[in-house]
């Protein structure tokens, strides 16, 4: 708001047409991209501002939850890119940098937090997080382009991030509503006490999996198709006239690169841990597929996400005329040259990717494997587990979500605030098996304490100071009107 | 339109498929050699894998779908990136299906559902293979990537016949950024194909195994085209190498009469390739599960390396 205050203060009008052709010296359009950015961010979820989003998504019913990660925060991708293509439309590189700087943290550290969660739907929530990350690379990356005046590669980057803006509502209103569905048979957000869902529910299990594969950005489904062609403008980066940026932006390459495969880490925890193995639970659940209707919403959900990973070039056709608004070309010519089929962002020579091969390939073979397998008839015994020939074992001995992200929460654990204690209950004469033990673990974002901790600390603070004035006494309360009122008359007259 | 490069694209992969177990048994072979055991042979293998696709399948009674559907996807995935990358000739009509990033998300498609396979089950074993196997992963892709990245730089392309046309057109001398790269990538590849300082193939029934703790319950057909993709990832690993780092021999246009060539090469290469995976296997001892990080750390400061000297030499 302050953001459009400084635009619309140093001329009239609150439309977008007065605002586009409004002349504002460069400090203040500086000062008010980075207010309005903030303020974008703060709806957005980036990192450091992203704090509220893990609380409220979960807390709302799932389909509401995948409405609000699925449109809401692209309401504020959309303020984003219309403040800074349209309304500002001339910029210097550095206003890329920061908000390609500001994706690539919410990248990295969204998808962390989340492989932490045990909750299933913050997880997700963290999700979201990380998802905004990568649209901004898009975003940041063809605000530099374009200050550089490379308008090709700026469409390229713009079509990226809003590709995967796209991408993430399908994928994520998918999650959301897988989660909601296992929420509502079994009660049970905490994954730790899940388990072998996919027998009881394999239709969810199938589609909640296709949600996974599509945000782990693996081929064929979207999530890849967008992270690709954010890939491919990092990759075009040493055009750039500027040796330092030229140097830096690669890591961000390696960055997205991690946050790609700790996502896919962390979606086989959320998969696994839900949906294969044994319940983990103590009491049996109650658990059956969910109804039709609710099947239903994530069928064409998916189906939209496999749509959008195989046809790539109809989609971006869709988009085009956005990058043709904000940057003076469209890529749709370059990328489709090949027919529809592939995908070629700048020339064939540079790189080419067909979804449709792709998925028709792995289906081919795996066919044809299948059936030449299958000539002879083979029996499938079906025997207790082996595990190595490992007796007695039971469901709490298996995997679960803190186990899992145990080695990841080791190596990376400097960026948590983490609490670790294990309690031991001797058992008398036996002292190296102790008769219970109970281990306790906290793992908290280090943003709330450095940021918001001293806030709401500092703000309780003042509220004990002001709640002195109220001391119940009538001629206490007496006196400050007085006094209000001798201050109003000597000030206003 | 031509036959000849889909004929080529055809024995491609029929070569991928035979000879991936031929290269193990090299491997296997010399490594028995070099520490005085005597060898099962060059066709062990081969023999292995039929004895496996003979058997019936043992499968434990909660396995779901996802844990017999995976051998076929991970063997599915193999035997398309042998249609893409070029092992005999770089005039492939697969090729421009995929570019080198494709590929190596065609590994981690095989890895993500290999890694949920490991869950399915619920048992100890497999879980900690999983989590581990994913750990690794994510620590080995940016430095992957940077590998790939200096190597796209050098040739202005990220598609695997157009890095190897480059290469041919001789405008790539030998580059310290390409041999930074080359290191990493030599790293890397040790990493995602589980060779010995990172995981050992060889293991079983310890606490050490990764990738063999996620395929524990398989049996039959399945065991057997899991460790048939398995061979066919370190073979397509060295071909990836050999493509972006020293394609030579390799032919450049789709005509029957270079493949012989090609094809001699190639096994030439195999056979080198072989005697250094040997080398490293037998001279280096397995690390730490926590030590990789450093492990992988130095890949990824060797790619770095390689894309800055890139950058201020070139």
């Amino acid at each position: 708001m302050a953001g459009f205050s400084i635009h619309s203060g140093s001329f009239s009008g609150y439309t977008f047409d007065a605002m586009r052709h409004a002349e504002i010296p460069f400090e203040w359009a500086t000062a008010a991209f980075f207010l309005a950015f903030a303020g974008f961010a703060a709806k957005a979820g980036v990192v450091p501002l992203h704090v509220w989003l893990p609380e409220a998504h979960p807390a709302a019913p799932s389909n509401v939850s995948s409405l609000m990660s699925g449109v809401m925060l692209k309401t504020a991708i959309y303020g984003i890119v219309r403040v800074t293509f349209d309304l500002i439309h001339i910029f210097p590189w550095w206003w890329g940098a920061a908000v390609l700087t500001l994706g690539l943290i919410s990248a990295v550290l969204g998808v962390l937090y989340a492989l932490m969660q045990h909750d299933l739907k913050r997880l997700l929530a963290y999700h979201s997080v990380e998802n905004i990350g990568i649209i901004l690379i898009g975003i940041g990356l063809a605000m530099i382009f374009k200050s550089f005046d490379l308008p090709l590669l700026a469409a390229l980057s713009l079509i990226a991030g809003l590709y995967h803006t796209m991408n993430h509502a399908m994928f994520k209103g998918l999650l959301f509503m897988g989660a909601g569905s296992v929420l509502h048979v079994t009660g049970e957000r905490n994954m730790e006490e899940m388990g072998g869902l996919i027998h009881r529910m394999p239709w969810t299990a199938a589609l909640f999996l296709i949600g996974c594969v599509s945000i782990a950005a693996l081929p064929p489904f979207n999530g890849f198709v967008s992270e690709w062609l954010t890939f491919q403008a990092f990759l075009l980066s040493p055009s750039l006239p500027n040796s330092l940026i030229r140097l830096l932006i690669p890591m961000g390459a390696a960055l997205l690169a991690l946050t790609g495969a700790l996502a896919a880490a962390c979606f086989v925890k959320a998969f696994g841990v839900t949906f294969l193995g044994h319940w983990r639970g103590h009491h049996n659940p109650h658990a059956h597929e969910a109804n039709w209707p609710m099947r239903a919403g994530m069928i064409m959900s998916a189906l939209a996400c496999l749509g959008l990973g195989i046809l790539p070039t109809v989609f971006i056709d869709w988009m085009d005329i956005i990058a043709e608004q904000f940057t003076g070309t469209t890529i749709a010519l370059s990328a489709s040259a090949y027919g529809w089929m592939w995908l070629t962002p700048v020339s064939y020579e540079r790189a080419s990717y067909s979804g449709t091969i792709v998925f028709i390939g792995i289906l081919v073979v795996v066919l044809a494997a299948y059936l030449l397998l299958h000539v002879r008839p083979g029996a499938i015994r079906r025997v207790p587990i082996w595990d190595c020939g490992f007796e007695k074992i039971n469901h709490r001995m298996q995997y679960n979500a803190t186990s899992f992200s145990m080695p990841i929460r080791r190596i990376f654990g400097y960026l948590f605030r983490i609490k670790e204690e294990t309690e031991l209950s001797p058992q008398p004469g036996h002292k190296a098996f102790p008769k219970k033990i109970h281990y306790h673990l906290s793992i908290r974002d280090r943003f709330w304490g450095w940021l918001y901790k001293p806030i709401v600390e500092a703000s309780f603070w003042l509220s004990r100071k002001v709640g002195k004035l109220q001391q119940g006494r009538i001629q206490a309360y007496l006196i400050y009107s007085f006094v209000t009122i001798i201050i109003l008359l000597v000030f206003l007259r | 339109m031509s036959v000849i490069p889909y004929l080529i694209e055809l024995l491609q992969v029929i070569i991928l498929l035979a000879l991936a177990p031929a290269f193990i048994g090299w491997v296997r072979m010399l490594k028995c050699w070099m520490q005085g055991r005597s060898s099962a042979g060059l066709f062990q293998p081969y023999r292995d894998l039929s004895k496996l696709f003979a058997k019936d399948v043992v499968l434990a009674e909660n396995a779901s779908w996802i844990f017999r559907f995976t051998p076929y996807l991970v063997f599915g995935t193999a035997v398309l990136a042998g249609g893409i990358i070029p092992i005999l000739s770089v005039d492939l009509p697969l090729a421009p299906t995929a570019d080198v990033i494709v590929i190596v998300a065609l590994f981690a498609i095989a890895r993500f559902f290999t890694a949920l396979a490991g869950m399915d089950i619920g048992t100890a074993f497999g879980g900690m293979g999983s989590s581990r196997e994913m750990m690794i992963a994510s620590l080995a892709e940016p430095a992957m990537l940077m590998a790939i990245f200096t190597v796209s730089l050098t040739n202005k392309s990220t598609s695997l016949s157009q890095i190897v046309h480059v290469i041919y057109s001789g405008q790539t001398l030998l580059r310290p950024s390409l041999a930074f790269a080359f290191l990493a990538f030599v790293l890397i590849a040790l990493a995602e194909t589980g060779r010995i300082p990172v995981d050992n193939p060889a293991t079983h029934l310890e606490l050490t195994m990764v990738h063999e703790a996620m395929i524990l319950e398989y049996s039959g057909r399945h065991l057997a085209l899991v460790e048939w993709a398995s061979m066919m990832k370190l073979f397509l690993f060295v071909m990836l190498g050999i493509a972006a780092y020293a394609p030579w021999g390799i032919a450049a246009r789709g005509s029957f009469t270079a493949v012989p060539l090609a094809l001699a090469f190639m096994i030439f290469k195999l056979g080198a390739v072989g005697v250094g995976i040997v080398l490293i296997e037998t001279g280096l001892a397995k690390m730490r599960l926590f030590r990789l990080t450093e492990f992988l750390g130095a890949a990824f400061l060797l790619a770095t390396l390689g894309m800055l000297s890139f950058f201020i030499l070139d």
